[in-house]
């Protein structure tokens, strides 16, 4: 299957890793992978701030360089969940029918990197080795609009190697919520505290999830207080391989 | 022990009372235990009902239908409810509601009022205008009565209470009751509380309450509470008056099945409220005389207009927004200066009053979704935030009045325009980190408005080569190397 890869901004920028041990992932199971260097942004900071009219010309964008593509993996699920829950209100407001067609026929084609695994390509096994204590954060978008459910836990439990650990109150937000982050600056640190503490008492080495965004916030806190708990993204764990 | 703080109705902003509250380790432990237990209480019977996401279907569309046919409905209530013997008084806003209020009580030469729990009356500020005119209001759902005695505020919808332990109650009352000897046990607080409360009911002969529903079909208005307070006041007075905002109405007696299920599964996490009252006018020789309703729109109408936010109005107030929201469970409610806290307040006090006096509501939420999840009429709480946020947004662009976030927020857009641009931004990035990076190899201070992030966070910098850039290079890519066109 050639699968375009939407890369998202911030992996893009920031976590290149999680965007290469994709690629690891996809190609060992034996699929072409392309990267269309138009892509962008898909719009969701502009607007989940309430910056929408900003927001559209990015939605366009996105639309645009993805039409043609089979299927759109995403290794993040806040961009899948503003793509599937967003784009279609967008176009609606803008009254242009041939952009709606285009966001209702592209947003089927959009799949969360774990979900494209087990629920489009149908595995849960990817070969991987991982010999380390895991703990898995489940991101508000993953489990509120993607639903992912067991999906993560599935493939991590194929890992070889892997302890995994249960995370306590995992249907609590980590407090990053984008620009919330900032703007709530202290009310967002006392939910990282809470979050940082269950992270730290499951005793993990390594603490994943399916959005680096999350995980960026949990590694600011954890690095802020000298731990020797890594973050590191579901595919960077899918990627690993015995040597 | 010292008092808890409370920010000023209305000020300062959520960010800045969020920040002292954040300081009150008492106040906060109470509000994660409260809610803690509630939530788990209502996670336990909501799992028991195997209909239950049904049941929020069915109500939320109840609501609904409620708020496109809303004044065929209140003009069919007025009809019954006049019909039933009571009175029917309509007030555009909290003064006009107040004044009606004020008139009634002093017709009757009543220096005194009995209050039953009402989150409308708070909303309208009727203690404060009764005071004014002389007439002393006596709170007596349990809860409302603490923060009467102790000059506090409500925090919470259905606990208002909730920011207060049993040794700061005990402490309220023993210096406002004047028992010195008062213990702290649930039945000593309890006892005192009913004593307190019983020689009021036996002599005050006027009562006030909100509603939980008001229905269409027979002119009733039903009550739910825990107590038995609310019910002592809706029998035993000679005059009853009822403040319901107007969006409170149901159309038939029939859908109190659905949300007498849900209602008190999502507030108190029981199955069923210990006491529902349900009346309908006045009947000779049992309960009040004379009852009136007041029909309150207080910016109401202008909500129901708003297509986008007029799911808002099909908030039934049970507060497991609140119990179910982590940014609540941090700060409690007076965090959110208004009367309506968590969640719900945050996109329905800015709608209720003028927008730009609580601009900092809609951006309290992480928009993590837990609020929806919960609500037993469906309200997209994050989708209405965000819709809020565009007004606010819009509104600072129209009038030129651009803050540096707008000016950011702007460059951001331009920059995300598409994959050359990105790429610009991210080799820029590059050479405008290098002064903040730390030997550590993270960034521990960043400025201006991006420094609430290192107050606990630090910061990883951005890596020596971007996603695209190792795409670019990468030589035997099954899919063949690609570089990016037009650079």
């Amino acid at each position: 299957m050639l699968v375009s890869l939407f890369i998202t901004c911030y992996n893009d920028t920031l976590f290149p890793e999680t965007g290469k041990a994709v690629v690891r992932v996809l190609e060992r199971l034996g699929h072409t992978v392309e990267f269309r260097p138009e892509q962008s942004c898909c719009g969701q900071m502009h607007w989940n701030t309430g910056y929408l009219s900003e927001a559209v010309p990015l939605i366009r964008h996105f639309v645009e360089v993805f039409r043609d593509a089979e299927v759109i993996c995403v290794p993040s699920s806040s961009c899948v969940a503003m793509i599937r829950d967003h784009y279609r209100k967008a176009a609606l407001a803008s009254g242009d029918e041939q952009f709606l067609a285009d966001v209702e026929s592209v947003t089927g084609r959009v799949y969360e990197f774990s979900e494209f695994l087990v629920n489009k390509l149908g595995v849960e096994d990817v070969g991987a080795y991982f010999p380390h204590r895991v703990t898995y954060h489940a991101s508000c978008h993953s489990l509120r609009s993607l639903q992912l459910g067991e999906i993560p836990f599935r493939l991590l439990r194929q890992v070889r190697g892997l302890e995994l650990v249960e995370l306590k109150g995992l249907d609590q937000c980590c407090g990053f919520g984008g620009t919330f982050a900032i703007k709530n600056a202290d009310v967002s640190s006392a939910m990282l505290a809470d979050k940082v503490l269950s992270v730290l008492n499951t005793g993990a080495e390594v603490c994943t999830a399916v959005d680096n965004s999350c995980l960026m916030h949990l590694a600011g806190s954890l690095h802020r207080q000298r731990t020797f708990t890594r973050t590191a993204h579901l595919a960077e764990i899918l990627a690993s391989e015995a040597i | 022990m010292h008092e808890t703080r409370v920010p000023g109705w209305n000020e300062p902003d959520f960010p800045s009372a969020a920040k002292v509250l954040l300081e009150e380790s008492q106040l906060r432990k109470n509000v994660k235990h409260a809610t803690n237990v509630i939530a788990n209480k209502r996670s336990l019977v909501v799992g028991e009902l195997k209909d239950w996401q049904k049941l929020r279907d069915a109500g939320s569309r109840i609501r609904e239908h409620v708020l496109e046919n809303l004044s065929a409905y209140l003009l069919q209530f007025e009809e019954a409810c006049t019909r039933a013997g009571g009175t029917v008084h309509w007030a555009r806003d909290a003064e006009d509601a107040n004044r009606i209020v004020v008139e009634l009580v002093r017709k009757h030469a009543a220096e005194e009022v009995l209050k039953i729990k009402s989150m409308t009356t708070e909303e309208i500020g009727l203690n404060d205008a009764l005071e004014s005119a002389g007439i002393h209001p006596h709170e007596t759902d349990l809860a409302e009565l603490i923060i009467q005695l102790g000059k506090d505020r409500p925090s919470h919808i259905v606990v208002p209470a909730l920011h207060k332990n049993r040794q700061q109650v005990r402490e309220i009352f023993r210096r406002e009751m004047h028992l010195e000897d008062l213990g702290e046990r649930p039945e000593d607080l309890a006892a005192a509380a009913r004593s307190y409360l019983r020689e009021r009911f036996l002599r005050i002969p006027v009562a006030v309450s909100g509603a939980n529903f008001l229905i269409a079909e027979t002119g009733g208005v039903c009550v739910v509470e825990s107590e038995g307070n609310g019910r002592m006041c809706l029998t035993l007075p000679r005059v009853l008056i009822t403040v319901a905002g107007i969006e409170k109405v149901l159309p038939r007696f029939q859908d109190l099945e659905v949300f007498l299920q849900t209602l008190p599964r999502s507030a108190t996490g029981e199955r069923m409220n210990p006491y529902n009252s349900v009346w309908t006018g006045v009947s000779p020789g049992d309960g009040p005389e004379e009852f009136h309703v007041i029909l309150l729109d207080n910016g109401r109408s202008r909500i129901l207009h708003d297509e986008e936010a007029r799911q808002t109005l099909k908030c039934i107030r049970c507060g497991a927004c609140q119990n179910a929201c982590p940014v609540y469970r941090q700060t409690g409610g007076h965090a959110y200066g208004s009367v309506y806290a968590g969640p719900i307040g945050a996109i329905l006090t800015p709608q209720l009053h003028k927008l730009e006096e609580s601009e900092s509501l809609p951006y309290a939420s992480s928009l993590c979704g837990a609020c929806y999840e919960v609500c037993p009429v469906k309200i997209d709480i994050p989708e209405v935030l965000i819709h809020l946020r565009g007004q606010i947004v819009r509104r600072q662009q129209e009038t030129g009045k651009l803050e540096p976030w707008n000016i950011g927020m702007q460059m951001a857009a331009m920059a995300l325009k598409n994959g050359q641009r990105l790429h610009a931004a991210q080799r820029l990035g590059r050479i405008a980190q290098a002064p903040f990076v730390k030997d550590s190899g993270f960034i521990e201070k960043l400025p201006f408005m991006l420094s609430g992030w290192t107050q606990t966070r630090d910061l990883a910098p951005l890596p020596a080569e971007s996603f695209r850039e190792w795409w670019a290079k990468r030589p035997q890519s099954p899919s063949g190397p690609k570089t990016e066109r037009k650079r």
